[in-house]
């Protein structure tokens, strides 16, 4: 099982999390980020890594 | 033009699409070496993607802040008061934590959702565009056509500047990044744009409207000086209007330059999303970002550099980097090459990025399906590149259809 913990005060808001993976990862009005699932649906883990690795100020890290 | 500009800095030099072979034979080499920089400086370039991204995302011991007595070598003295006005508000000079607060405030204008709201005002705008290169008739200058007036208007439209100033704000900011012109004019070009910015500031502080700068004025003004609008609206400005503007006029020439990715653009609607990450990574029409000031002794790719200097992140060259992604100097809109440093990276990552991208995506196949018959009307050689802008693009672009 697959899960992500964001670290919202270290988000900038870039989006590019939502860009890849919009099932699991959501913005809010402010634009930052909220992983939208407990865990990472199956099918989507590798989207969900491709967020954490893109993710430019490396707010997302993967729990397994 | 001086002699000692016949050619720019390294960093900036390139034939065509292609970044200079200089920054291969330093990435396959050392990673990093001391160059000279537009402004006469020695810098530490950095050329690999891995070594970017260490720097980029180390705002600590790579700051975008400047000591006090920082200056740039030709420059003119400027008084201590109006170098601190001039730098209020300018996110790319801030680091955390004053970069997050100001950054903060902008953001919830950039949210994907906000983008898509935005959408059907993009395809109206890109429409109304190429109605008007239509009915003008070939050729047309693509780059004064369609390339700058596409971002300009929505960048206008969001921010809440009237887009009858486009004239002089746009000539204002081509020769300010323009570094074959001496540096007190680009430093006056700036002061002229800051007092532009100064008078919308003023009207949206007594009416703020349903813009940006509306936005700032009514949920922070108590909390922003007018200097700190002023900065925020003019980089805005500039960001908005510049890059994608040269994204567009550069990447349509790269398309009309290999014919069957030009197709697949415009006869497939799924390949638009990756062709403009592909594009974006191939051009990386942003030569490097702001260069960063070491706060302490570091090593980058082996090689030590010692406090207090300037590192300089080749973004092409870490855009093409084999050690990122296969066949790195190829074009292949298929790939949609995720990881690419055009937009940057770290807390300085594009404000904007989640609009560029719409706004290319809305504007390739549109320009494409409108015009199939769309072809270059001049010869290769010919082509105007930005040799010494500190964004690259094209300065002009001759098409027929």
């Amino acid at each position: 099982v697959v899960k992500i913990q964001a670290d919202r005060d270290v988000c900038i808001q870039a989006g590019n999390c939502v860009m890849v993976a919009d099932t699991v990862f959501d913005q809010d009005d402010d634009g930052i980020v909220v992983v939208r699932v407990d865990e990472v649906p199956e099918g989507e883990e590798e989207h969900a890594r491709e967020a954490v690795k893109l993710c430019p100020s490396q707010a997302l890290q993967l729990v397994d | 033009m001086t002699q000692a500009q016949a050619l720019p800095p390294l960093h900036m030099r390139r034939d065509a699409f292609n970044p200079t072979p200089e920054l291969r034979e330093i990435r396959e080499t050392s990673g990093v070496r001391t160059v000279v920089n537009a402004f006469g400086m020695r810098v530490y370039l950095v050329t690999r993607h891995q070594d970017i991204k260490e720097v980029l995302s180390d705002h600590e011991r790579f700051s975008n802040g400047r000591p006090p007595g920082f200056v740039l070598p030709g420059a003119p003295v400027v008084p201590e008061e109006e170098q601190t006005s001039a730098r209020a508000g300018n996110l790319l000079g801030l680091d955390p934590p004053e970069h997050q607060r100001l950054r903060r405030m902008l953001t919830p204008e950039f949210t994907i959702r906000r983008m898509k709201r935005l959408e059907p005002r993009i395809v109206e705008i890109v429409a109304q565009q190429l109605d008007v290169m239509e009915s003008a008739g070939p050729p047309a200058d693509l780059v004064a056509a369609f390339a700058l007036p596409i971002p300009s208007l929505v960048i206008c439209e969001l921010l809440g500047v009237p887009y009858d100033d486009r004239d002089d704000f746009q000539q204002r900011t081509a020769r300010q990044l323009d570094l074959s012109i001496p540096i007190p004019e680009r430093l006056e070009m700036q002061r002229h744009g800051r007092d532009y910015m100064r008078s919308l500031v003023e009207r949206a502080r007594q009416h703020p409207g349903e813009d940006i700068l509306g936005m700032l004025v009514r949920e922070h003004g108590a909390e922003l000086t007018d200097d700190e609008l002023i900065g925020v609206a003019g980089l805005l400005l500039l960001a908005g209007h510049e890059t994608t503007s040269n994204m567009l006029g550069l990447g349509s020439l790269a398309l009309l330059r290999h014919p069957d990715q030009l197709t697949a653009v415009r006869d497939d609607p799924d390949a638009a999303g990756p062709a403009v990450e592909e594009l974006l990574r191939w051009l990386s029409i942003v030569h490097s970002a702001i260069p960063r000031i070491t706060t302490t002794d570091v090593e980058v790719a082996g090689m030590p550099i010692p406090a207090g200097q300037l590192v300089l992140v080749s973004l092409p060259s870490g855009n093409r980097d084999p050690d990122f992604i296969d066949s790195a100097e190829i074009l292949d809109i298929r790939r949609g090459a995720p990881g690419h440093l055009a937009f940057g990276h770290g807390v300085h990552h594009c404000l904007g990025a989640p609009l560029a991208r719409m706004e290319m995506r809305i504007a390739f196949p549109a320009l494409l399906r409108r015009f199939p018959m769309l072809a270059v009307g001049e010869d290769f050689a010919d082509v105007q590149f930005r040799s010494f802008h500190f964004i690259y693009g094209l300065k002009s672009l001759e098409v027929t259809w």
